[in-house]
């Protein structure tokens, strides 16, 4: 099958199952909702525009919902209102750290790569703990997550410039720089929680990855942060491909590979922020999920890189579902670590994952 | 397409051309002056020892290192004025190794070939599809399509990397030693694809360890040592004991290969030269072989009488030794029998080997030391004075043979060494 087919294939098969995912997750929480009642509830939401209306000083468009399912006021409140605006982040946020990872596994040619290492986390760490710790008023209402999403940013472009010379990035100093600048950015992070006093708490919450609080406006605009790079991201999966084989071949193969390189970290690294600044520091996902879906696709990222970001959204929605159906809910992101290791161990045994 | 037309519109213009290229590489000078042309449609072999710099001139030539003094140019344009593209749909290249990791079929990384033909939205259509099946088929690695590359052998893995530089469909080649980790019948395959490339008008530079194999391939060679060149030219031009000594820092003999005109290259153990005069009378390919071994090992040789037109003659010939010769079938007149006595008489050792002949015997008798090469025609030898050896030891017992004076001690009767042999 050509890889387009396959995709197209592979793509479909995981979105579907991601609306299963969904669907089941909506219905979990302190009051059961059937998944056909959410499913209803779910498909009555699709609106068609209908209308749009220009005469007025702001364009108003008229819809019209394709389904009139009968359902009951409460279950539609619980799940449009309350479940998925988190479930829907959830479903980002796994979507955006399996995408990066897949990429910078790609790059680095490393299986150990994860989605931030080249410090990512480590700066949106220590940009949300410090304003946990020291709360500056950002200037146009930019709270904790723009904090988180800058420190990111800033850490991931600082990591690319110590790791740069003479418009060079060998991605072996790179691994070597990512990982000095996590560990340097670590001990700020120690320090500013020994700071922290009685916020320690929120701090350290945010610290093990988490998804309470989510919110409509939140879903958006990471949507919108997530989306874009992405398709930047396949635009260049299969220069990506060529890049496996080694960039001196990549190169007489008539990539670019140095502007190939900084373009897939900079849209891999926007991905991964835009993931982290909502959601915190979640393991194992961008490690583990795109290791899977190797195994299952094949190393053509033109396959693995839609297919492993939409595995890495079901499994993120499905490790919430269980990290907020307790009676104490417990940070997600130890949920994917507790889960994800064993899983991966048990694949380590049976697969022979020696490489990529 | 244009490249086609660049290249007939100046015949004169070499397809691929460096000019006094200077790289260093981390602070150490790696090449200093590199000269190299390559004429479309010819096979120009890189050989040198080890750290010769022999990969870094073939970077070089694919633009993957700038150098620091001289240009590269392909079909007369500069390689620097070039896009990364441009040069990757001139210039296709196999690496000597490859990072061939992940689990991509070879297909997909014969694919990979068609790269610089496809723009960044277009897919692979019918005519990149083509030229994937037809280097397949060329590189013999069609067979193993959908097997994983990680599931090759190196030998299988280089002749992918092979296909996959064919699917570039590029003027000019550059080969890696393309038969470093090939068996000896896919090595010669190789390079028979290769010669019948740059028949087709293909450009091929080749860095190649194996000296015959280059000698028989390449149209030309350029021998470089310690970032130099040391000779360029026809094979036959270039391969001499005096080159490689100086650019391999090793003794070797250089002869012809059979069957072809080929110089071929026999690399010799590393031992101090053998400071005589010796005179080789004897006939044939052993006899020729003996020539060779005592040239090699450094001695001055010379030769008679034989045939002309005799191996032995042939080879002397080669080699520069002071040989006499009569013609074919005519008998050995009296001269020529005195000068061979002559050089024999003044030689340190006369070495017999071969058919001798009863011609020869007053020659042999002139001899103050005899060896004999013992072999198949065991040689007819009057002189009781013989020390027996093979053809690889000559000069060892040329070198051990007793003091003139010494040696009724360490002479035999032949009588019983023919006995032994």
């Amino acid at each position: 099958m050509q890889p387009s087919g396959r995709t197209l294939f592979w793509s479909l098969a995981l979105a579907g199952l991601l609306g299963a995912v969904i669907t089941v997750s909506a219905g979990i929480g302190p009051v059961w909702i059937p998944p056909d009642a959410v499913a209803k509830v779910l498909l009555n939401a699709v609106v068609l525009p209908t209308a749009v209306d220009l005469s007025g000083a702001t364009p108003a468009v008229t819809t019209q919902p394709l389904f009139r399912f009968p359902v009951e006021d409460i279950q539609r409140q619980i799940v449009l209102q309350v479940r998925l605006p988190r479930i829907l982040l959830g479903a980002i946020v796994g979507f955006s750290l399996a995408a990066a990872g897949t990429i910078m596994q790609g790059i680095f040619r490393n299986p150990m790569a994860d989605p931030s290492i080249i410090g990512v986390s480590s700066g949106a760490a220590v940009g949300a703990v410090g304003f946990i710790v020291a709360p500056v008023a950002l200037p146009f209402g930019l709270g904790l997550r723009a904090a988180a999403f800058s420190g990111a940013l800033l850490a991931a472009f600082g990591v690319y410039l110590i790791a740069t010379q003479n418009g060079r990035t060998p991605v072996a100093t790179l691994l070597l720089a990512g990982v000095a600048v996590q560990t340097f950015l670590g001990a700020v992070v120690s320090f500013l929680l020994l700071q922290s006093g009685e916020s320690i708490r929120r701090a350290l919450f945010w610290l093990m990855g988490h998804l309470k609080g989510a919110a409509w406006p939140e879903v958006w605009t990471s949507l919108l942060l997530v989306a874009v790079p992405f398709v930047v991201l396949l635009v260049y999966a299969r220069d990506l491909n060529v890049m496996l084989l080694g960039e001196e071949d990549a190169q007489s193969l008539g990539i670019d590979v140095e502007r190939t390189k900084r373009i897939l970290l900079a849209f891999s690294s926007l991905v991964t922020a835009a993931g982290v600044a909502v959601a915190g520091i979640i393991g194992f996902v961008g490690l583990i999920v795109p290791h899977v879906m190797r195994l299952v696709v094949g190393p053509d990222h033109r396959v693995l890189l839609p297919t492993a970001a939409l595995a890495g959204s079901s499994f993120l929605v499905a490790t919430d579902t269980l990290a907020r159906s307790g009676s104490a809910e417990v940070p997600v992101g130890i949920v994917t670590a507790a889960l994800g290791a064993p899983f991966f161990l048990y694949l380590l045994r049976q697969r022979e994952v020696h490489e990529l | 397409m244009s490249d086609h037309d660049d290249g007939h519109a100046g015949e004169a213009i070499p397809m691929l051309e460096a000019n006094d290229i200077a790289v260093s590489l981390g602070g150490t000078q790696i090449l200093s002056g590199v000269d190299l042309t390559a004429e479309c449609g010819s096979v120009v072999g890189l050989v040198g020892p080890n750290g010769a710099g022999k990969t870094t001139v073939l970077r070089t030539l694919r633009a993957t290192l700038s150098p620091d003094r001289g240009t590269v140019r392909v079909a007369g344009e500069p390689i620097d004025d070039l896009s990364t593209k441009e040069v990757s749909r001139r210039v296709a290249s196999t690496p000597q190794a490859t990072t061939l990791s992940f689990d991509f079929t070879v297909e997909q990384t014969v694919e990979m070939g068609r790269t610089p033909h496809l723009g960044r939205f277009d897919r692979a259509d019918e005519d990149d599809y083509d030229a994937v099946q037809a280097a397949m088929e060329r590189a013999e690695v069609a067979q193993f399509a959908d097997r994983p590359v990680t599931s090759l052998s190196g030998g299988e893995r280089q002749r992918v990397l092979l296909a996959r530089a064919l699917a570039q469909e590029t003027p000019v080649l550059l080969l890696d030693e393309p038969t470093a980790n090939l068996d000896v019948n896919h090595a010669v395959r190789t390079l028979e694809l290769v010669a019948d490339l740059a028949a087709e008008g293909k450009t091929a530079v080749a860095a190649i360890h194996d000296l015959n194999l280059a000698a028989r391939y390449c149209d030309e060679l350029v021998v470089l040592s310690d970032g130099e060149v040391r000779a360029a030219g026809d094979p036959r031009d270039v391969l001499t004991s005096e080159t490689l000594g100086d650019a391999f820092d090793a003794e070797a003999l250089v002869t012809r290969q059979p069957g072809t005109d080929a110089p071929l290259v026999t690399p010799l153990p590393d031992r101090d030269p053998l400071d005589a005069a010796v005179h080789v009378v004897g006939t044939g390919g052993q006899a020729a072989a003996a020539v060779a071994r005592l040239v090699a090992a450094g001695s001055s040789v010379t030769v008679g009488v034989v045939p002309a037109g005799d191996a032995a003659a042939e080879r002397a010939r080669e080699l520069d030794c002071p040989v006499v010769t009569v013609p074919p079938f005519a008998g050995v007149d009296s001269n020529a029998r005195e000068r061979a006595t002559e050089l024999a008489r003044e030689a340190d050792a006369v070495v017999v080997a071969g058919d001798v002949g009863d011609a020869n015997q007053s020659v042999v008798a002139a001899a103050s030391r005899l060896v004999a090469v013992a072999g198949e025609g065991v040689p007819r030898i009057e002189s009781e004075r013989t020390t027996v050896t093979t053809v690889e030891s000559l000069p060892e017992a040329v070198a051990d043979l007793p003091p003139a004076e010494d040696r009724d001690e360490r002479a035999v009767p032949s009588g019983e060494q023919q006995d032994r042999y």
